[in-house]
């Protein structure tokens, strides 16, 4: 009895140190992330100092660089898809926990995974061969004629821009989305819903106040999920925003990201300071999913407090 | 599977861009893939370079046929982009370096030891744009260029164009500027070219692999392929690409005025004049933009090979020295020539032989 005991609390001690270990390597990871981020930007720290942050012009000829367009176009993009995907993704998993036939909802199901094993670059191409063409002859021009009064649907279309790349974003996450919000849906107890019909609701209103409501943290953080993906894509992304470092108010516009820029300039980056913006580009992007994610967990806890 | 066969154009579009439009680096890499797997482990001298994705085609056709006739030397070449390249060659992690642009002083000086730069091949850059109902060979002049560039010329029936292409009808369309995105040696040619014509474009912009694009109407393509297909997306776009990603996808491409008065459309022929007119060019002073002659083509340069004057390897730099040394010469350009880059002038390849000489092994 007595050897078996020991043996227990032996393996338990083992157990316990691997599941410790395991969160500690996160922790060393990321830390170890920011350090070498951080190491790596101090030329470009030292040179524009917080100027870095809110100066537009990135011209590498005369190395001068701020990253304020670049930081706009990373959260308007991921905003737009993050939108677009929440939208569609919450009713598509609704449909499918509550709705769809059992025949019906399996293969959709694995129709929507399958869109995540898709290699972004595909995305990339079909958005800078179909989609842009697209958004440039049809939905560009009407999206103008019925929303024109709007200051984000002026300006000429490129085909590429914010908007395209949003949608291409709000493709890719979807799956993300759509998947973790049904099986997040799907896990609310039945007797909650036959709750709901027994006070004579309807399906739509049972779904609005009992099934949603219990199911708004999970659906969070599966938007928090895909938004962390949005905001660090990079190729399809590059493939269909233009690349032009420029804020402005029409989604229209060609725009650029913090990855696309270190996707298209690193490589090919040589003086020492060129390089030390980009890495510190790359700091701002690990500093922007950071806020992001603080933000959301703030929001979500400001606003379902006391519910 | 769904998305496969509801989207039967993206299908389309992947498999032309996959299998179409890359085929002949495809073939190349295969070749050189299949040779790699099937060659007997022979212990010889393996050779590490690095660098330009431009060379990329060229050097790895060449690289093969050089080992198919020296058994003994297996070369290994990472199209990893010309810093890249720069880099690796500095940390001395690989043998060779390739760069679309010589090295500057200070890169020459973070080095420490003595380099020595010769170049492998050359390119041009075409102009090209989509409009429609106007053929290929679109008139421009260099200053019209650097305007479009500049966003000081916006719409394609401004009068300073019709005026140099009488009986072409010219559409009332806003000119989009596409550029290249990525850092790129095709950008630097351009961009060194439209400083040399344009003094306002020297002051405003420079040169460089990545430059501000002041057009108001700019828009970034990533790679050749990127460019190319912003062009033919949207009409009106107008962009510049290497001369071989032009012939190979049958792109429109414009006639440029050269230095002598002349229209010359970008061809192989038009970019080996444009080299011939300057036969004495070094690492100090290689630009073959804007050169005179009748048949010389405005936007030329060359491409690099970075070596370690004394290497501390001996066997190997003897390697270095004849491999390069057969990449200068004639059989080997001519190979370059049928990969629609444009051979070195035979007074650069004897420069270049010259250089090599000067190696210590």
């Amino acid at each position: 009895m007595r050897r078996r005991a020991d043996s227990a609390r032996r393996s338990d001690a083992f157990f316990l140190f691997c599941v410790y270990a395991a969160a500690a390597f996160f922790v060393v990871i990321v830390a170890a992330l920011f350090v070498m981020l951080t190491k790596g930007s101090w030329l470009s720290l030292q040179t524009f100092g917080l100027k870095f942050l809110w100066t537009s012009e990135w011209n590498p000829v005369n190395n001068t660089f701020g990253a304020l367009p670049l930081i706009f176009g990373t959260v308007v993009s991921s905003l737009i898809a993050i939108v677009l995907a929440g939208l569609v993704g919450i009713l598509a998993a609704t449909f499918l926990a509550d709705f769809a036939p059992r025949w019906m909802a399996r293969p959709l199901s694995f129709t929507i995974e399958l869109l995540a094993a898709v290699p972004s670059v595909v995305y990339g191409l079909w958005g800078l061969f179909v989609l842009a063409p697209l958004i440039r002859s049809y939905i560009g021009p009407a999206l103008q004629k019925t929303l024109g009064f709007l200051p984000l649907f002026q300006g000429p279309i490129y085909g590429v821009g914010l908007l395209t790349a949003g949608i291409i974003l709000a493709i890719m996450i979807l799956p993300t989305v759509t998947a973790i919000s049904r099986d997040v849906i799907a896990a609310i107890p039945e007797d909650q819903r036959e709750a709901g019909m027994s006070l004579g609701a309807t399906k739509w209103e049972t779904i609005r106040s009992v099934v949603l409501p219990a199911a708004r943290t999970g659906i969070f953080g599966a938007l928090i999920l895909a938004l962390g993906r949005a905001v660090g894509e990079t190729i399809a992304v590059t493939m269909v925003i233009g690349n032009r470092p420029v804020i402005s108010a029409s989604l229209f516009a060609p725009s650029y990201t913090l990855a696309s820029v270190i996707a298209n300039e690193f490589t090919e980056a040589t003086s020492d300071l060129y390089l030390s913006a980009l890495i510190e580009l790359g700091l701002l992007l690990f500093v922007v999913s950071f806020l992001i994610n603080a933000m959301a967990r703030l929001m979500m806890w400001t606003v379902f407090r006391d519910k | 599977m769904l998305v496969w066969v509801l989207a039967p154009a993206l299908r389309l579009h992947v498999i032309k861009e996959v299998f179409v439009k890359t085929s002949l680096l495809q073939r190349v890499a295969l070749g050189a893939l299949i040779a790699a797997l099937t060659a007997p482990a022979v212990a010889g001298t393996q050779l590490t370079g690095a660098g330009s994705t431009f060379v990329y085609p060229f050097f790895s056709k060449a690289f093969y046929q050089y080992s198919a006739k020296n058994p003994d030397v297996t070369v290994n070449y990472q199209s990893i982009g010309s810093g890249g390249g720069i880099a690796q060659f500095t940390q001395k992690t690989v043998d060779f370096g390739a760069s679309d642009v010589p090295m500057s002083s200070d890169e020459l000086k973070r080095a420490g030891d003595p380099v020595i730069q010769i170049p492998d091949t050359l390119g041009g850059v075409a102009i090209t744009y989509n409009l429609p109902g106007v053929p290929n060979g679109l008139r421009l002049t260099r200053k019209l260029v650097a305007d479009i560039f500049l966003g000081n010329v916006t719409n394609w029936n401004d009068a300073q164009i019709s005026r140099l292409n009488k009986g072409v009808k010219l559409p009332n369309l806003p000119i989009i500027a596409v550029h290249r995105s990525d850092g790129s040696g095709t950008t630097y040619i351009f961009t060194d070219f439209l400083s040399k014509v344009s003094p306002d474009w020297k002051s405003k912009v420079g040169t460089g692999k990545s430059v501000s694009w002041p057009a108001a109407s700019s828009v970034g393509g990533k790679g050749s392929e990127g460019l190319a297909g912003q062009v033919a997306n949207a009409a009106g776009s107008i962009g510049y690409v290497e001369l071989s990603y032009a012939l190979q996808n049958h792109l429109n491409t414009a006639a440029l005025q050269n230095a002598a008065g002349k229209f010359v459309s970008c061809s192989v022929g038009n970019v080996a004049a444009a080299a011939a007119s300057k036969p004495n060019i070094s690492a100090t002073d290689f630009s073959i933009v804007n050169q005179p002659g009748a048949n010389s083509y405005p936007i030329a340069g060359y491409s690099w090979v970075m070596l370690y004057q004394h290497g501390s390897d001996r066997a190997k730099s003897k390697v270095l020295h004849d491999l390069f040394a057969w990449l200068v010469s004639q059989p080997a350009q001519s190979m370059a020539g049928a990969l629609d880059y444009v051979p070195l002038p035979s007074s650069v390849q004897k420069t270049a032989q010259a250089t090599l000489k000067t190696m210590t092994f």
